[in-house]
């Protein structure tokens, strides 16, 4: 493998393996990268330079994206640290969790018929944020401390509120395009 | 070490020499051409000092070329079967997507087997990436005019928004102008580039860009030279075209006219729209008068109240996708700190008027909103080819639209979400559903609905050549890759046997190579000969960058080879050096992959040295 891609994500941006990552650097860092092998930096090279530049610049890219979200960076360290996700089999089973997701969904469904539908949709993604960001708190402790089962268990709990955002942005699509 | 020593290949690649590159809007109502003069962008004006060029095309006869611009525009009423203008709408789009006036559609459309369309006009059928590359051979050539030499290269911005197959169409009528296409840039970030340079901004800027027919939002973080596109969001068919269709139709309401009328009568109207909507900006009411036919002559007033009205819609849809652009870039209407209007119809004062309102801040119109784009393009184009080699700016663009596959039950699986910045490579692995599967097709999407048939189609791939096993047993690894055009291109290899699959692509929209080399050769500019010639000159122009750049590369990082691996790269330097000359288009292009495998460790190694050296100094101070 050449360049980078045989590297681990913070080895990339020269970052130690740390769920509390300065962010400042990491940005900082991933702009230097860039300015290095970034395809426009090879406007006049042959294709075969090209297309190699192109494959750095995307799994720097890559890299980028999974260290600044905090729940893929959860993700990545758990993966690095030997935890298996085998994501369309698995799921989690908590009754009470459930039964939140349940009537979550119920209210991004009700939201269609109330009278200003737009402003109550935004109230509720933020409710959805808020839970989302105590329930990183907690996942960053776990990761700190090693917990790394239960870690997980957050982490599926998370792609749950995660794929909720995205049902309402659909949701809120499907609103505009009625306009 | 010894140092290769070796002659110059082509004249226009000496060291040192200033190459020519321009910018170019390709836009739906106007276009434009910029290019870098003693450090300052401006657009080139034709002969008679016009900046902006019509983004209209006549065909008059098979054996005359199109006219291009003003002469053109002058006879949409007149002619307007044959004078095509606002052909970026149909870019990349089949003809039952192309928008109706009423329940016609504006040109005569011919059904073809492929889903290009084809127009028919005086000159024969034409496709829009045609027409299009007429409206940008104007423009090579007035550039060439006015600057005296050949161009090197173009940047050709497009809308952000802008699609797979409407960036591909875009460059497919690049490459039939004979541009060598540098870069496609979307539209805001080549504004947000003319307005941060000038100004040396940083932090969060909004680019709004309404033109003629398209509408981007794109949220930006500038910081030393880098402009990272946040988000961005639009609509490809929404514009000031919108607003002039929606005074025509409001007219036909008050004449009480309710069948089809003829295609002058709607260029006619929409003429007269176009006109009263521009005129309102300066006065508070205009009015009007439309000669239906000899017997119905209606006479009306249109005050700004009644604009406001038709096209209040229209603007809130805008707002709403900046709402949406903003949530995706994660910041808040406050953290913008400057909001830049471009594109011709952010000069309608209730748009200026509802912008200022949702950021809360009057909006930037400094530089002419019909310019802004062209300039910023020129400046790009400028870096790219070469002429700023200390230059810091680099763009960071995102793709608009997510990139997915069609699974069982007519849904999408999203493979790469919008917003996520380019260049991307995603991978995505299969299995077959037979025992003895030897091939599989993947259907390729492009949007954010759930359903297949609520998103565009790209293409469908036709895998070959797996591996006969039992069923579930092969793993058919798909990789998607975006570069930084954001044109997508897709390979495959079965991952336990390590076989490459082979691909077969059938474009939804865009054109195979075989469409563009036939449209080159029927085109009456282009006989049999000049396509050989091209052929010819396009691989020399690939020698030349080859060679040019692994010269300077040697010079810079020979001391990464050992002399063993310089000898064999002088070999098959020596050797393309030699076929560069000759008329064998084949033996040039082998002769390039020859050297490229040769070079292949080496141009690995000095990736790796580049990116030791981006972070060198930073090792130390991060384990704190």
């Amino acid at each position: 493998m050449s360049g980078s891609q045989s590297q681990n994500y913070f080895e990339i941006f020269r970052l130690p393996i740390d769920f509390h990552l300065n962010t400042q650097k990491l940005t900082e860092h991933y702009r230097e990268l860039q300015k290095a092998v970034h395809p426009d930096r090879f406007a006049n090279a042959g294709d075969r330079d090209r297309r190699l530049a192109v494959q750095q610049a995307a799994n720097i890219n890559e890299a980028f994206e999974v260290l600044k979200s905090p729940l893929k960076r959860a993700r990545y360290m758990l993966i690095l640290a030997g935890v298996d996700f085998n994501d369309e089999h698995e799921t989690t089973q908590d009754p009470e969790f459930l039964m939140e997701q349940m009537e979550l969904r119920e209210s991004v469904a009700a939201i269609r018929g109330l009278d200003d539908p737009f402003s109550e949709l935004v109230k509720l993604m933020q409710t959805i944020e808020q839970k989302k960001s105590t329930m990183i708190d907690t996942l960053s402790q776990l990761i700190d401390t090693k917990e790394y089962l239960d870690a997980k268990v957050l982490v599926q709990k998370l792609q749950f509120l995660e794929k909720l955002l995205l049902e309402c942005e659909n949701l809120e699509q499907d609103l505009a395009d009625a306009l | 070490m010894a140092l290769l020593q070796i002659s110059e290949p082509g004249q226009s690649t000496k060291p040192h020499e200033r190459r020519l590159a321009v910018g170019i809007d390709l836009g739906t109502t106007n276009s434009l051409v910029a290019t870098v003069r003693s450090g300052q962008a401006d657009t080139l004006a034709d002969e008679q000092g016009n900046h902006l060029l019509p983004s209209v095309v006549r065909y008059t006869d098979v054996d005359v070329s199109p006219i291009v611009g003003q002469d053109a525009k002058q006879h949409a009423a007149s002619d307007p079967l044959n004078t095509i203008s606002s052909v970026k709408r149909f870019m990349g789009r089949a003809v039952k997507e192309i928008k109706h006036f009423g329940s016609q559609l504006p040109y005569d459309f011919v059904d073809t087997e492929t889903k290009v369309p084809r127009i028919k006009t005086a000159a024969g059928e034409k496709s829009p990436i045609e027409v299009s590359a007429a409206i940008l051979t104007a423009l090579k050539q007035r550039a060439e005019q006015s600057l005296g030499d050949e161009l090197t290269g173009v940047v050709i911005t497009v809308p952000a928004y802008f699609d797979d197959a409407q960036r591909q169409a875009t460059k497919d009528a690049g490459k039939l102008a004979g541009l060598n296409v540098l870069r496609l840039l979307n539209e805001p970030t080549a504004a947000a580039v003319a307005y941060g340079l000038d100004k040396s901004a940083e932090g969060i800027i909004a680019v709004y860009d309404l033109g003629g027919g398209t509408f981007d939002i794109s949220i930006l973080r500038l910081n030393k030279g880098v402009f990272e596109v946040m988000s961005t969001g639009g609509d490809t068919a929404l514009g000031g075209d919108d607003f002039d269709q929606a005074i025509a139709q409001w007219i036909m309401q008050q004449a009480g006219i309710t069948e089809n009328i003829s295609q002058n009568k709607i260029r006619h109207l929409l003429k007269i729209a176009c006109d009263a909507k521009e005129s309102l900006t300066e006065n508070e009411s205009v009015d009007l008068s439309v000669e239906f036919n000899d017997s119905n002559t209606w006479s009306g007033t249109i005050n700004r109240e009644i604009l406001n009205s038709l096209i209040d819609p229209l603007i809130q849809k805008t707002i709403v996708t900046c709402r949406r652009a903003l949530r995706d870039a994660q910041v808040n209407v406050e953290d913008v700190q400057t909001v830049v209007m471009v594109g011709g119809s952010t000069r309608n004062l209730r748009v200026r008027e509802k912008l200022g309102e949702f950021f809360a801040q009057p909006p930037m119109v400094d530089i002419d909103p019909d310019k802004v784009v062209a300039i910023g393009a020129a400046l790009q184009a400028d870096v790219l080819v070469g002429n700023k080699p200390d230059d810091e700016m680099l763009l960071l663009d995102v793709i608009p639209l997510s990139l997915g596959l069609e699974t069982m039950g007519n849904l999408v699986e999203k493979i790469i979400p919008r917003n996520t910045t380019i260049p991307v490579s995603r991978a995505q692995d299969f299995t077959t559903f037979k025992d003895g599967q030897t091939a599989m097709t993947v259907h390729v999407v492009q949007g954010e609905r759930e359903l297949v048939s609520d998103c565009r189609s790209l293409g469908q791939f036709a895998l070959h050549d797996i591996p006969a096993m039992v069923a579930g047993a092969a793993r058919i690894r798909v990789m998607f890759q975006v570069d930084a055009d954001g044109l997508l291109s897709v390979t495959a290899t079965e991952e336990t046997t390590h076989a490459e699959a082979s691909i077969q692509i059938k474009p939804s929209y865009g054109l195979t190579d075989t469409e563009i080399e036939t449209m080159l050769r029927d085109s009456i500019t282009h006989a049999k000969g000049d396509v050989e010639a091209r052929n010819i000159r396009e691989q020399q122009v690939e020698a030349d960058r080859v060679i040019d750049a692994l010269q300077i590369a040697l010079q810079k990082d020979g001391d990464l080879l050992e002399e063993q691996e310089v000898n064999s790269i002088e070999v098959a330097l020596l050797e393309l050096n030699k076929v560069r000359e000759g008329d064998d288009h084949r033996l040039i292009k082998t002769s390039i992959e020859k050297l490229n495998e040769a070079t292949t460790e080496f141009a690995a190694r000095r990736m790796n040295k580049s990116i030791k050296q981006a972070l060198a100094g930073h090792q130390v101070d991060e384990f704190e």
